[in-house]
């Protein structure tokens, strides 16, 4: 139990860190919930100003803007790490790589909920669609969300931290990867939204879950080995 | 030699299984000519996951292991299967247009899920590509095939589920024909087809496998800055035929 409280303490120092260093002005956050907010409001032209359509589609923009702004996120608290050699001291420490890997992960996951908690406001703003009806059943998803695409975001950004062409090969790796977590947040935000009239949120919940605790598995366990080199 | 005749078997079993399939075996009555796509559709999609099987497999052991032939075995599965991966879409999209009158379809969630998986294998091989270094190459792309073998059975299930919480299949699912009802021609055809493919897939396989040992060899040389005449024979009886 010693043991695992030791790695929670890591891990929390790891994520800590991370937080620090973005209160700090690196503002992965800030700058890519712009970023995400901009593609909310280019999404509006491209499907033009017809309100109910804008509705209808606002789960799954709502979504979509939130992985692509993810995927900026994610990179740059990677990038923060190699680009002073700090990868290598993080390490080099003597400590449970799988510590090491919840606390990407868990600050990956902080940043993500500030992400989605930033742009839930602008879509209901500017799709006109009403969020405080469905505000417990909206954190749930968001929060299941932004864990899983921490959990497998984290070892795609180590796996690609350190090449030229990250920008390019991040995003391919994982759009492909994260498409159950799409379908299944926005199939369980529409959901909320409308009340939950086929009392199918559970089970897309139960599909987020899933999704979660597979990807902090395989992450957990292969995270150690991109360290190593 | 043996995997020269191997290869041999595998030409002469896939014109053999395709003669039979075209010109002895009836053409479906609801689905005329269209239905023949089967035979080979069927096969390239399970040997595109067996490929993709293999590279997981292969990575794990890498892993654990650390040898470098498992790499060689990954990548080789990864090749392989994105090319019958890429196969069986289009065979899928060809059987489509007539039986369905749509190349793609939504509503079937096995379509989707080979896209996604066809993405991820492209993905694989564009990340190897990328990395110079053996050792850290074949690291970084065993833990992306896990990554990917965990995935795909989530994004298949997910698909399913998304088709089916809302809406029935409106269309009839593509392998009907494997029902025990079907005619036994049918299924004999597809049966051959399954085998003669599956020989293809031993011989490129091994022919890959090869090539990828030998692969590995040149770049050591370039690292190493050459190595003498009598260690590159030594080296190169490994991965003769």
């Amino acid at each position: 139990m010693s043991a695992l409280a030791a790695a929670a303490r890591i891990a929390l120092i790891v994520a800590g860190k991370d937080a620090t260093a973005e209160l700090r002005g690196r503002q992965a956050t800030a700058s890519t919930a712009f970023f995400a907010a901009l593609v909310l409001l280019l999404f509006g032209f491209a499907l033009g100003p017809d309100p109910t359509r804008l509705a209808e589609a606002g789960p799954g923009l709502l979504w979509l803007a939130t992985v692509f702004g993810g995927l900026l996120t994610i990179g740059r608290l990677h990038q923060l790490e190699a680009d002073d050699g700090a990868l290598e001291q993080l390490a080099l420490y003597p400590v449970d790589r799988r510590a090491l890997y919840a606390g990407k992960a868990l600050a990956g996951a902080t940043a993500m909920l500030v992400l989605g908690g930033l742009l839930l406001p602008v879509v209901a703003l500017l799709y006109g669609i009403d969020l405080a009806s469905a505000w417990l059943p909206l954190s749930v998803i968001l929060l299941l969300g932004a864990v899983g695409f921490a959990a497998i975001g984290t070892c795609y950004a180590a796996l690609t931290v350190r090449m030229r062409s990250r920008e390019l090969l991040l995003p391919l790796l994982m759009l492909p990867a994260v498409a159950p977590l799409l379908l299944a947040a926005v199939k369980a935000t529409t959901a909320a939204l409308a009340g939950d009239p086929l009392a199918e949120l559970g089970s897309w919940l139960g599909l987020l879950v899933a999704f979660d605790l597979a990807m902090l598995v395989v992450g957990t366990a292969g995270y150690g080995f991109l360290l190593e080199e | 030699m043996g995997t020269r005749l191997l290869g041999i078997l595998a030409l002469v079993a896939i014109v053999g299984a395709s003669a039979f399939g075209l010109f002895v075996v009836k053409a479906d009555l609801n689905q005329g000519d269209a239905q023949r796509i089967m035979y080979v559709h069927v096969a390239s999609a399970w040997l595109a996951y067996l490929s993709f099987g293999v590279t997981a497999l292969a990575g794990l052991a890498y892993l654990v292991r650390r040898d470098l032939r498992f790499d060689a075995v990954a990548v080789s599965g990864a090749e392989l299967g994105v090319m019958f991966t890429a196969f069986a879409i289009w065979g899928g999209m060809m059987w489509g247009r007539p039986v369905w009158g749509v190349f793609w379809s939504w509503g079937d969630p096995r379509l989707t899920t080979t896209a996604l998986l066809l993405a991820l294998g492209i993905g694989y091989l564009l990340l190897r590509r990328l990395i110079d270094d053996p050792a850290r190459r074949a690291t970084r792309a065993a833990v992306a095939g896990l990554i990917a073998a965990v995935d795909i059975p989530i994004v298949h299930f997910s698909v399913e589920w998304w088709r089916g919480l809302h809406q029935g299949p409106t269309i009839g699912s593509p392998d009907k024909i494997l029902n025990p009802s079907a005619p036994g021609m049918f299924v004999a055809a597809l049966m051959f087809q399954l085998l003669a493919f599956s020989l293809a897939w031993g011989w490129l396989m091994l022919r890959r496998y090869q090539l990828a040992r030998l692969e590995w060899l040149i770049e050591e040389e370039g690292r190493l800055g050459g190595i003498s005449a009598a260690q590159r024979a030594a080296r190169s009886g490994e991965v003769a035929t």
